[in-house]
């Protein structure tokens, strides 16, 4: 997708944070109750290390807490992930607070009858008397040379259910304050990280390292502010390059697909009067249709342009890294959308 | 123990005295269901030949093909001798695996895929109601015994009229427990308030014995007001939390896994109780069966899985839908102990419960139970089981293998039923359960609010939008909206 914002101070004093470790680390404080699931076995677990190499995947950060609180609290599990989501599922009807982790959500295609039926369902079905706390969470999207079953994202597919509500943090702030908010919600929540992201640093503020630090769901972040055209993403983003052009761009990083912060969008592109959505995902019925609607719905009057909306290419992801490097917005792409929105140049024909 | 090729000797005594298992497999008459089958002991693989009881009959064995994979492979009882001893030759080594010892054998061997003999079903009353000589069971004071009686008929009843009331259109939609009443009431008394249930669908008994009123029955098949479910699901789907039981969820299984993550969770909460779940044969064939059974045993539950093999899954009969000796059976393949229970003994089925609700609770383990019996009703009101089955066999099963009047007759001969109490009994159920049917159909409709709430924990600003939205239009266009349906 589009470069990271990289806001790395060199010489100053910043934890090397692993976006979701940093959280796990807060866990002492304020996870009691807390299990973990994790469904590798020897033969998966070297499979895992060859696949990820340097982005110390899901392996890494289940490790430390297996270590802490023992294999009880922390547990190993067959492979099979009909099976261990539907055993978390029952532990959470029951009254505890688990954890299962998807290896990637691509493999939680296999469990997901359990996802939406048994857990997202269950509190409207039982009128209240089963509520479901569980957090399933684990890397989403396209990571890098993974191929076509390893690289889908499925924000839409969980963010279309009600019942559900879906997260998906970008730097090592969100994966904190958002898991520790996911695993206090009392409603299931499906939380979407990002493969690539795990090895990145971001600086982080005292308050974010303070243990009771929580973020609010349902709240989407201004990274930047701007007032030339709105771009919406969520896990990866560049304002920097359009500021070069003489775009400024307004970047928001909406951090919860559902809930979504309409009121956050519609207040921006108020202000731009133009939309750009970004995300790499599948272009139909995605993240950025449902944006666009919601914009066309309440801020029609509002907009100067029509809504841009950048996507992944609605091909099953290739493996070769030129194909891959091409099936994937790239930041190109992005100014390339703002330009059109405003105005600076000739307007594409929409694609099917 | 990965590998069960211990010293037998070992495993038998560790079960006759955790399990006093051995005195249950004394029996000398046990007959399966559906099939003159030979009696055999569940464990005969770990026992040398000359220590099998006295039922071997070769005539019988030799008429099932030829097969005799079990007395084959102990024909030399110096393999047995072999297994914990340093190997002396070279034709019998034992080596280490991960998974634990190994005994090789230059003979190649394949495990049958079906036994010579069914695996035997536990039984205690025969069709007669009368107890069978030398039999084990858990004893039942006149009190609990009468209970359960009154429950099954009161089951068998409600059973009756609610099936009545959907063929008269009061309610949309009913599914009958009719031949299973045994397995419902039985394994319920057998179990405590604190166990928790996950239902599949077809064991409302379960729910009665703790005390779901008739009441709250007709409630939730009419979707009222005062339905727990706030008028949300179909009928049948009841669910109580101060009971226990797990609101009734349609798809198949998937209670099964669930099952098992609470039973974990009890476990890990030390508390002295165990999970419960049901499923029919057909629920077996679903990957969470398998998946559940599985981590049962691997994270050493405590979770009982009662299977109701009543022969049929909708329209498809047991040998379209398995090609194993029943369900039973599999418990091995997982590493989880288990039993057959003839489903129609309610005495067999109060006994297996509750000793696999005391290995499961003291041992931290998981018990397939696999009960057998007969679905003598339609699979719902949406199904006329007569296009795919004779209706005579159905009649049979009705009238000559009906678990209610076994029962009856058993308590009748211990002198703590009567014909006068059997009348009085059924006229009070029935007036009771039309009663609860008027009282249920005149009352209001759940509130239009109710839409609403529970999606999530706290109603997000969308939903009470909507809810805004309807209200309003409901008000101006009052004709176009039900009249028992509250604002």
């Amino acid at each position: 997708m589009l470069a990271i914002a990289r806001q790395r101070m060199l010489g100053q004093s910043f934890k090397k944070i692993l976006p979701a470790v940093s959280v796990l680390r807060s866990y002492s404080s304020a996870a009691k109750q807390v299990i973990f699931f994790t469904f590798f076995i020897l033969a998966h677990n070297l499979m895992h290390t060859d696949m990820v190499g340097e982005y110390q995947g899901a392996y890494k950060i289940t490790k430390g807490l297996l270590e802490k609180y023992g294999p009880e609290r922390v547990l190993d599990t067959p492979i099979t992930e009909a099976g261990f989501t539907g055993i978390g599922v029952g532990a959470a009807y029951y009254g505890l607070k688990p954890v299962v982790e998807f290896m990637t959500f691509n493999f939680s295609m296999q469990a997901i009858d359990h996802i939406i039926n048994s857990a997202a369902k269950s509190n409207y079905m039982s009128a209240g008397q089963i509520s479901v706390p569980i957090v399933f969470r684990g890397p989403n999207g396209a990571a890098a040379g993974v191929g076509a079953q390893h690289s889908q994202c499925y924000a839409v597919w969980y963010a279309s259910c009600p019942g559900l509500k879906v997260l998906s943090p970008y730097n090592s702030e969100d994966a904190r304050g958002l898991l520790k908010a996911a695993i206090r919600d009392p409603d299931p929540v499906v939380f979407l990280e990002n493969e690539l992201l795990y090895g990145e640093s971001f600086p982080v503020s005292d308050e974010v390292l303070d243990s009771s630090f929580c973020l609010p769901i349902g709240k989407a972040k201004i990274e930047r502010e701007g007032k030339d055209a709105t771009i919406t993403a969520f896990s990866k983003m560049a304002a920097e390059m359009l500021e070069k052009d003489g775009i400024c761009a307004e970047v928001i990083n909406l951090r919860s697909i559902r809930p979504l912060d309409r009121a956050t969008i519609n207040a921006s592109v108020r202000k731009t009067n133009r939309l750009i959505t970004v995300e790499e995902g599948f272009p139909q019925h995605g993240v950025g249709a449902e944006i666009c609607a919601s914009v066309v719905e309440e801020s029609f009057s509002y907009l100067d342009a029509p809504v841009e909306r950048i996507a992944g290419a609605d091909v099953p992801m290739p493996y070769a890294a030129n194909l891959e490097r091409m099936a994937v917005p790239q930041v190109e792409d992005i100014v390339r959308a703002a330009k059109r929105a405003c105005y600076r140049s000739v307007p594409l024909a929409a694609t099917a | 123990m990965a590998f069960n090729l211990k010293n037998p000797r070992n495993i038998i005594n560790n079960l006759k005295s955790k399990v006093g298992l051995w005195s249950l497999m004394k029996q000398s008459h046990s007959t399966c269901c559906y099939s003159s089958c030979l009696n055999t002991i569940h464990l005969h693989r770990f026992l040398p030949l000359t220590t099998l009881p006295q039922f071997t009959n070769p005539e019988s064995i030799s008429h099932k093909k030829g097969h005799f994979p079990h007395f084959q492979r102990f024909q030399s009882t110096t393999t047995e001798k072999q297994i914990d001893s340093v190997p002396n030759d070279e034709h019998n080594q034992v080596s280490d695996f991960p998974g634990g010892k190994v005994v090789f054998s230059p003979e190649m061997r394949f495990l049958s895929e079906s036994p010579s003999v069914y695996s035997q079903c536990y039984r205690v009353l025969d069709d007669a109601g009368q107890l069978i000589s030398h039999s084990n069971f858990v004893p039942v004071s006149e009190e609990v015994a009468v209970k359960m009686y009154s429950n099954m008929v009161t089951l068998q009843t409600l059973d009756t009229v609610f099936y009545e009331a959907q063929r008269q259109g009061r309610i949309s939609f009913y599914v009958t427990s009719i031949g299973e009443e045994a397995i419902n009431i039985a394994s319920a008394a057998a179990l405590t308030s604190d166990d928790i249930v996950f239902p599949q669908y077809r064991e409302p008994g379960v729910l009665l014995w703790r005390g779901f009123t008739l009441q709250e029955f007709a409630n939730q098949c009419f979707g009222n007001k005062a339905d727990y479910g706030k008028g949300r699901q179909m009928p049948i789907h009841y669910g109580s939390n101060k009971l226990n039981y797990f609101t009734v969820s349609s798809t198949i299984a998937t209670q099964i896994p669930h099952a098992v993550g609470a039973a974990y969770s009890l476990k890990m909460d030390k508390k002295d109780a165990c999970a419960v779940t049901y499923f029919g044969d057909g629920g077996t064939s679903e990957g969470d069966f398998h998946a559940a059974m599985n981590f049962a045993a691997v994270t050493e539950s405590p979770v009982i899985f009662i299977c109701r093999n009543n022969g049929w899954a909708i329209s498809t009969p047991t040998s379209d839908q398995f090609r194993s000796d029943g369900i039973a059976v599999r418990g091995q393949a997982y590493g989880v102990r288990s039993i057959r229970v003839d489903g129609n003994d309610a005495l067999a089925m109060y006994s297996a419960v509750r000793s696999a609700r005391q290995m499961a609770v003291n041992e931290h383990r998981p018990i397939l139970i696999e009960a057998v019996t007969y679905r003598v009703g339609h699979h719902s009101t949406s199904d006329d089981s007569t296009k795919y089955r004779p209706a005579d066999e159905i009649e049979w099963w009705r009238m000559a293998r009906d678990p209610v009047t076994r029962f009856r007759k058993w308590i009748e001969i211990n002198g703590w039923w009567g014909s006068e109490a059997e009348s009085q009994l059924r006229s009070s159920i029935r007036s009771q359960l039309l009663h609860a049917i008027q009282i249920a159909e005149r009352a209001e409709k759940p509130p239009v609010n109710d839409l609403f709430t529970d999606v999530y924990d706290n109603i997000p600003s969308n939903l009470r939008e909507q809810e805004k939205l309807l209200k309003e239009t409901i008000n101006r266009h009052p004709e176009d909206y039900p009249a028992d349906v509250p604002i």
